[in-house]
């Protein structure tokens, strides 16, 4: 009875340690890693091996943090989960990284199908007008080809219905007056003390000495529509699940 | 006979002429007297990075040339200080290996390679920032934490010395400082939980001559401004080199962060001397006198800056001063001869203190704990200014601090757990600016941005300022022609009139400057060297 009463607290305190609390920078540390190591096989939602979904904050093999360190680590033999060369850190920050895809959920809209959704990307929603795909399109906005690998269904679903929540430094549009009165509009790709180079939605490269330009600014806005009742969920759903299936080219 | 004296008199003078003298500690001591060489890290041991070469103009600056280029068989960052002895300049391929060249012409007298031990782990890549010189002897410090002296004339080791433990953090990543016949260095490895010091060495035969420990241990004064045993993993490293006033035979050096980097939970107190300056007799090593910059820091202020020292009237009285643009974003001026606080002023954002008081401690700002939840503040963990070098032109009175403005990082507090040899930090970081070599799409000012900024060490109002786009790890060089020299993150080697800013000149040197300037003169003709990327340029005026 003594034994007993003693023990309790000391299994209970071990249940409380086995979930760690994590930080936004681990968070944000395992999402690099995660994107680096684990997009290929997993994708960016962690639903691309069949039977298998790490967004779901649910694993079959491990219900403890300290148990998905172990699978992280050391790989599952006879499957296709290698071992993995990462530090005890970075394990972890992977770790805190597939706890916040479960809080951080889904994309709300219908499951879609990608056929359907690039044909809508290329017709009526007439993304190839600033986007590129593989080589086609513009090169005023991002190109797509690998946006698949890079983020997830539910960061494309805001991207789609609200462009300008997140723009990321390196989607920048910078706006540029010549000082003999020509004006543009087009991509930062580098800025330095005494240059700016940019690529305009011809894809010409541009690189401007500042010394020439009048004025230059950054586009605030970004000059994508939101598509929110422009095209309905279900096709949204579609594009989205045809971005998800952008996965670069091949390059090793 | 007469004619054999005067023949054998002749070549005596030849002889001499042609044979380079020793470096004699006297030389060191007067090097601005002969700005042809360059001596020690800083120029002379007053540190004012400012040579008396005039050759070179804000008039003629913009003919400067490409003389040679010194390609490192090494990617590591190149971060050496140059020195030259009459025309021999050497200088250190990362890690740690010892190159003579021609200074004229770039080419290899000799390599000295040396392959540090597996065990070294300096925190933040496998660096040296220089050289120390004295007599026929070449000293370097290694990352795996030993202190080497080379034959100048041959790069033949004469001696080598251990001075702490590789495997528990320690390295020596600076350029030894020469004191009389002792050369000293102190130790990094403020990431790991060392124990930091500053140790002396006899130039003829390595040994240990005196120590400095920067945390004080039971017994000893300073101790109890650290919570329990706290203090045997305090960190306290030195990773720049000191200066020495031969006046007053103090030698001064800037002592970097706490351990646990962001966590200070486990040492409550002021932890002396951490983030402080200490004034150390130049024979004996024992303190005369400290200055806290950062009492109990938690953001990674090191004061691991070069001590500037300056003679100057100070409110109608000359006096020995010490200027000071510290990692915690304040620009301070101290007396060198008893650590009196004169004055002190923000020469960039800071949000952690919102100000000093009248003995220069800085009132912390109850917005700026640290915790889990994570805190931003001004400066970010790189500082306000780091090791990159400042510079002081006695011609324009200014004080140049190469500066990261309107830079923030975000700290998350973590639990952290002290293992030999293992990283001690406590956080995890998030900053605004500093992807190292990636390109750059900032724009606007409050994305933060690189500079050099001048100030009036008097008061610490800004002068003037040279923007760049991206942050700078590079020092600066100023002449008595008003020149200055610097570059930057972004592949430029820049030249500036030092009165005002202006831009007078730019070379692309393709890769990243994160070293300090200097300049020398061969055979009358005066060079201006930097390192950017992994080679050594050097500009001089067409012939």
């Amino acid at each position: 009875m003594r034994v007993a009463r003693f023990l309790t607290p000391l299994l209970f305190a071990a249940a409380l340690f086995a979930q760690h609390t994590y930080t936004l920078a681990d968070i944000e540390n395992g999402g690099r890693l995660y994107l680096a190591n684990c997009t290929v096989c997993h994708g960016p939602d962690g639903d691309l091996q069949p039977g298998v979904n790490l967004g779901r904050g649910k694993f079959r093999r491990a219900s403890s943090d300290d148990e998905l360190e172990q699978i992280i680590t050391k790989g599952i033999p006879g499957t296709g989960m290698p071992s993995h060369d990462l530090t005890p850190q970075q394990v972890e920050s992977v770790v805190a990284y597939l706890r916040s895809m479960a809080a951080s959920g889904h994309s709300t809209l219908p499951s879609g199908n990608a056929a359907r959704g690039k044909a809508i990307f290329e017709g009526k929603g007439e993304c190839l007008n600033c986007h590129r795909v593989h080589g086609s399109g513009s090169y005023s906005g991002p190109d797509l080809s690998d946006i698949g690998l890079v983020r997830r269904t539910a960061e494309l679903e805001k991207s789609l219905v609200d462009p300008n929540a997140e723009i990321l430094p390196d989607n920048r549009v910078v706006h540029v007056v010549t000082k003999d009165g020509k004006e543009m509009t087009a991509r930062l790709l580098n800025a330095d003390t005494l240059a700016l180079l940019v690529l305009d939605a011809q894809g010409q490269l541009h690189s401007y000495s500042k010394s020439d330009l009048r004025e230059y600014s950054l586009m605030k806005d970004s000059s994508m529509p939101s598509y929110k009742g422009k095209l309905t969920t279900q096709e949204m759903g579609d594009v989205v699940s045809y971005m998800a299936s952008l996965k670069g080219a091949e390059t090793r | 006979m007469m004619g054999r004296m005067v023949h054998c008199g002749l070549f005596l003078v030849l002889l001499a002429d042609w044979l380079p003298a020793q470096v004699t500690f006297d030389r060191i001591l007067s090097a601005n007297q002969e700005p042809q060489n360059w001596l020690t890290y800083s120029g002379t041991m007053l540190s004012q990075r400012h040579s008396q070469l005039t050759q070179i103009t804000p008039q003629n600056v913009k003919n400067l040339q490409l003389a040679w280029i010194f390609q490192a068989r090494s990617l590591e960052k190149f971060e050496a200080t140059s020195l030259v002895v009459d025309g021999v300049l050497y200088t250190v391929q990362p890690p740690n290996d010892v190159v003579a060249l021609d200074a004229a012409t770039g080419r290899t007298y000799w390599v000295y390679s040396y392959s540090p031990s597996a065990k070294a782990r300096p925190c933040c890549g496998r660096v040296n920032r220089g050289l120390a010189v004295l007599g026929d002897r070449v000293f370097m410090g290694t990352i795996d934490a030993r202190l080497i002296a080379l034959d100048a004339k041959t790069g033949k080791p004469v001696w080598s010395t251990q001075v702490a433990k590789p495997e528990s953090g320690y390295a020596l990543t600076h350029a030894p400082l020469i004191v009389k016949d002792k050369v000293i260095v102190g130790t990094a490895g403020g990431e790991y939980g060392i124990r930091g010091f500053i140790a002396a060495y006899d130039v003829n035969t390595g040994k240990e001559v005196w120590r400095f420990h920067n945390i004080p241990e039971p017994g000893e004064p300073g101790h109890e401004t650290w919570a329990g045993d706290s203090w045997k993993t305090g960190g306290g490293s030195v990773w720049v080199t000191g200066s020495y006033d031969s006046d007053l035979n103090l030698t001064y050096w800037g002592i970097g962060n706490p351990g646990p980097d962001w966590n200070g939970d486990s040492r409550k107190g002021d932890n002396l001397y951490t983030d402080s300056v200490v004034a150390l007799d130049g024979d004996t090593g024992k303190l005369k006198w400290h200055f806290q910059f950062s009492p109990h820091d938690e953001f990674d202020y090191d004061s691991v800056q070069v001590p500037v020292l300056v003679d100057m009237e100070w409110q109608g009285r000359p006096r020995k001063v010490m200027l000071w643009a510290n990692r915690n974003g304040y620009y301070y001026a101290l007396d060198r001869a008893n650590g009196q606080f004169l004055t002190g002023k923000p020469f960039v954002k800071v949000t952690w203190s919102t100000g000093l008081d009248e003995r220069g401690r800085p009132m912390k700002a109850t917005t700026a704990a640290s915790s889990p939840e994570g805190v931003l503040i001004y400066p970010g963990n790189q500082g306000g200014t780091n090791w990159y070098n400042s510079s002081y032109s006695p011609r324009t009175g200014l004080f140049y601090i190469p500066s990261w403005v309107e830079y923030n990082t975000t700290y998350y507090k973590l639990p952290v757990e002290y293992h030999e040899g293992r990283t001690f930090g406590g956080a995890a970081l998030r900053a605004n600016v500093g992807r190292r070599g990636a390109t750059l799409t900032r724009l606007e000012d409050s994305e933060g941005y690189g500079a050099v900024r001048a100030i009036d060490p008097k008061t610490g109002d800004l002068k003037w300022e040279f923007k760049m786009s991206d942050v700078t790890d590079a020092g600066v060089l100023t002449t008595a022609s008003d020149l200055l020299f610097t570059g930057g993150r972004e592949g430029y080697f820049f030249g500036l009139d030092a009165r005002n800013g202006q831009m007078l000149w730019k070379a692309i040197v393709g890769g990243v400057v994160a070293s300090g300037p200097m300049t020398y003169a061969v055979n009358g003709r005066q060079y201006v060297a930097v390192a950017a990327g992994n080679a050594l340029f050097s500009f001089a005026l067409p012939q």
